[in-house]
């Protein structure tokens, strides 16, 4: 089972990432569950999203305790990697965090997602970017899998938008620490 | 089987509404249940429907007691504060054996409170949802998929025995997305809605959708017969869910998205060697205590599971007749207990020989 | 020959009003366009709360009791469910023009396809005679003692002239019962706007001025004489908006 944690500013694509793990899930018959955080804080304010991926019925939507935490930046990092299981993973966007985690019993996996994005110019794809990297790391998908799934997610109306999805999530599992 | 969406709960809500043959929907905005509306806003004019967004809370809830009158199936929502204000109608409504169906997604109160999910309304819609001698039927969904049965359940449940039936969900479960499958479920015989108010056709006499009544004798009269429904609601409609209860000397009482909270705890307790077990009541009005009775015979002691300070504790003492203990634990306010926390209260009880 | 007959539109259920009360010139005025226009089987009317609260009683049609002051909404309700039926509400004064103040204005803003018949008499008449919103100022009641004071209980509403504002509303207009002329110029605005509804123009609006000779503490004959002298000099009498016509006053 996964329990996932993903934080980041709004306007990030923190929602829409944990979105895609569950799709995925949801594919290969998981039990899965997302619970965004809401209200004033999603105006342009912190942002984080729930994740459960698992074989079992999942009990509590709100992820306390982590496997893997997704920081997107500094105030989530500081705010949750405390909460992560021990053993866990922390994926640390080090474009904008310029701090490690204070973490020795987790596994801590960085990469430039927001640099590399903007310099591919896709600069809202960091998100993805960073999907394909935990896939590198974690295995949580077959990425083949996951690719498919990336792309299918793509609205009809933009197929131009799967391509991008595409290269980006590609650029994170290719991605050398 | 039908496919599979991920949708939120709230969006769920409002789906299953329009699946279930509901054309009207009045609301009026208000976080954790906007998107219920905005899919409404979006849906209805597609599918033959009205959605309409109403001054107020107050003029929402009237507008659905208009409808309701001429036979329609209509559905309102909102959240706490929201609910306040339409207590008024909903008492109307209850009094004119009118057949809708509100929808509260909880928040922390009292007053403007909170925005994150609670389960502190339970006294209000199980007890005392307007004034007066009365009731609305209430279910407590625990994920987006049971929504989806839940809902069509309850314009059916409202259409049958005349009254409003409240869907109970909290701010978790609106605004969580989960898989959701929208088989259809088997169709209940809906009686013939030969009071509504569409117009006499020059065929009957005139209807009167009303609450009032003047002399105390007659008022008495038509309380009485409500109040016959509520038992046949008893004695047909309760619904509840059992888990490892069988041999379970503490039996946590929990519903909503905390009873899954709850379950978690209970598997983590029996790993551990504690005889848990979980009740779920699914109607919260009418409320099994017949169920929780009979398991009080056997348990030891109970745990009422809420995001509130106790408001379920008293149904389940009536309910077991003060046999065993009741516990509570609770968190308020918009906090979502752990399943740690929980299970840390059941190894508190058991530790103390429940 | 039957020269006089009750409108079919009315059960034969007796009116409970006070004598001198003008509520039964206005329910039979309603019941006569209703006849006239051949709707009773498909219209509702809507009830208040107030000393009509009993119109369900007395309208054929199929009748609902609202909530105080929602009579607007629940119409907005059962038109919307169902379009083709008539609706009207029948409304006094404080459940119009206090309680029901936003339903009031919503539903004008709106444009909903309905026929308010607002009735005011100045005074909440079914609790005892307390003030109104549309008490006029120096107009002694149970809660203004001493007559309506400008600088303590405020000023009154001129309902016609606020909902005309409204681009929803098709035609308002202020009527009395006071005597035979006015009665017929009464039935002749309550017809126009059910009409105006027929032709979904959007709202309607009928304002009748009204006595209450109990609460008044006045024979019916001097009430009349004081809405005539006090309330048509407040509440002056005409179209205040019609939609159909150019130029509305």
């Amino acid at each position: 089972m996964s329990a996932i944690l993903l934080a980041g500013f709004g306007g990030q694509g923190i929602l829409f990432a944990g979105k895609q793990l569950v799709l995925a899930g949801m594919k290969k018959d998981k039990q899965v569950s997302w619970l965004p955080s809401y209200g004033p804080e999603m105006r342009g304010g912190t942002c984080n999203c729930s994740v459960n991926i698992d074989d079992e019925p999942i009990g509590s939507p709100l992820v306390t305790t982590p496997d893997i935490l997704i920081a997107m930046n500094k105030p989530s990092l500081l705010k949750f990697e405390g909460r992560v299981a021990v053993g866990g993973t922390i994926v640390i966007d080090s474009s904008l965090i310029d701090v490690e985690t204070s973490r020795n019993d987790v596994t801590a996996c960085y990469i430039p997602a927001t640099k590399m994005a903007n310099e591919a110019g896709f600069p809202k794809l960091a998100n993805v970017i960073i999907l394909g990297y935990l896939m590198k790391k974690t295995g949580l998908y077959d990425f083949d899998y996951f690719m498919e799934c990336i792309k299918a997610s793509a609205p009809k109306a933009k197929p131009e938008l799967g391509e991008l999805n595409a290269k980006a999530l590609q650029m994170g599992y290719d991605y050398n620490d | 089987m039908g496919e599979k969406l991920l949708m939120k709960g709230n969006e769920a809500i409002a789906e299953a509404a329009i699946r279930s043959g509901c054309k009207l929907f009045f609301g009026y905005p208000i976080t954790p249940q906007t998107e219920l509306a905005e899919y409404m806003a979006k849906q209805m004019p597609k599918r033959g429907g009205l959605s309409l967004q109403a001054e107020s809370e107050i003029a929402a809830i009237n507008m659905v007691l208009g409808a309701a009158s001429t036979g329609a199936r209509v559905i309102t929502s909102s959240s706490s504060p929201g609910i306040s204000l339409k207590s008024e109608g909903i008492s109307y409504i209850i009094g004119s054996d009118l057949p809708c169906v509100i929808v509260n997604v909880q928040r922390g109160g009292p007053g403007l409170g909170g925005i994150q999910p609670a389960q502190s309304d339970y006294n209000q819609a199980t007890k005392a949802l307007g004034h007066g001698d009365g009731h609305a039927i209430v279910l407590a969904p625990n994920s987006v998929q049971e929504i989806a049965t839940l809902v069509g359940e309850a314009f059916d449940l409202a259409d049958i025995y005349r009254m409003p039936c409240m869907i109970l969900a909290d701010g978790a479960l609106g605004q969580m997305m989960e898989p959701v499958d929208f088989e259809a479920k088997p169709a209940r015989e809906i009686p013939e809605k030969d009071w509504a108010c569409c117009g006499h056709g020059g065929k009957r006499v005139h209807n009167i959708v009303n609450s009032l009544y003047i002399e105390p004798e007659k008022l008495e009269e038509i309380v009485l017969e409500r109040f016959e429904r509520y038992k046949k609601l008893e004695e047909n409609e309760v619904k509840y869910e059992e888990y490892l209860t069988e041999d379970a000397d503490i039996v946590l009482v929990s519903y909503g998205i905390t009873a899954r909270i709850a379950k978690t705890a209970v598997r983590n307790a029996r790993k551990k060697g504690i005889k848990v077990g979980l009740f779920r009541p699914i109607t919260l009005y009418p409320f099994p205590s017949k169920q929780l009775n009979e398991l009080a015979d056997k348990a030891k002691c109970f745990l009422s599971v809420e995001m509130n300070m106790g408001q379920m504790v008293n149904d389940i003492k009536i309910a077991i007749d003060c046999k065993k203990k009741v516990y509570h634990y609770g968190r308020t306010g918009g906090m979502i207990p752990s399943p740690e926390e929980i299970l840390a209260k059941i190894e508190e009880i058991s530790g103390g020989n429940a | 020959m039957i020269v006089f007959d009750k409108p079919h539109a009315l059960t034969d259920t007796p009116f409970h009003y006070c004598p001198g009360c003008t509520h039964g010139i206005i329910h039979r005025l309603v019941a006569e366009v209703i006849d006239e226009l051949g709707v009773e089987d498909t219209t509702v009317g809507i009830a208040p709360v107030g000393c009509s609260v009993f119109a369900y009683n007395y309208f054929n049609c199929d009748m609902i009791e609202a909530p105080h002051g929602r009579a607007p909404a629940v119409a907005t309700g059962v038109k919307r469910a169902n379009p083709d039926l008539t609706v009207f509400t029948y409304q006094g004064d404080g459940d119009l023009a206090a309680i029901g103040t936003a339903e009031t204005v919503h539903v004008g803003a709106r444009g909903e396809n309905l026929t308010i018949i607002f009735v005011n008499n100045a005074i909440y008449g079914m609790t005892g005679g307390q003030m109104a919103p549309t008490t006029l100022l120096g107009q002694v009641s149970t809660t203004s003692p001493y007559g309506r004071i400008k600088e303590i209980q405020g000023n009154p509403i001129r309902v016609c002239e606020m909902v005309s504002t409204l681009d929803g509303v098709a035609y308002a207009e202020r009527v009395a019962v006071d005597c035979v002329q006015n009665v017929r110029a009464a039935k002749k605005a309550i017809k126009k706007g059910f009409e105006m509804q027929q032709q979904k123009k959007g709202l309607s609006i009928i304002e009748v001025l009204s006595t209450c000779p109990t609460n008044w503490g006045l024979s019916p004959e001097k009430s009349l004489e004081w809405l005539r002298e006090n309330m048509m000099a407040h509440y002056p009498l005409g179209v205040y908006k019609d939609v159909t016509k150019e130029e509305t006053k």
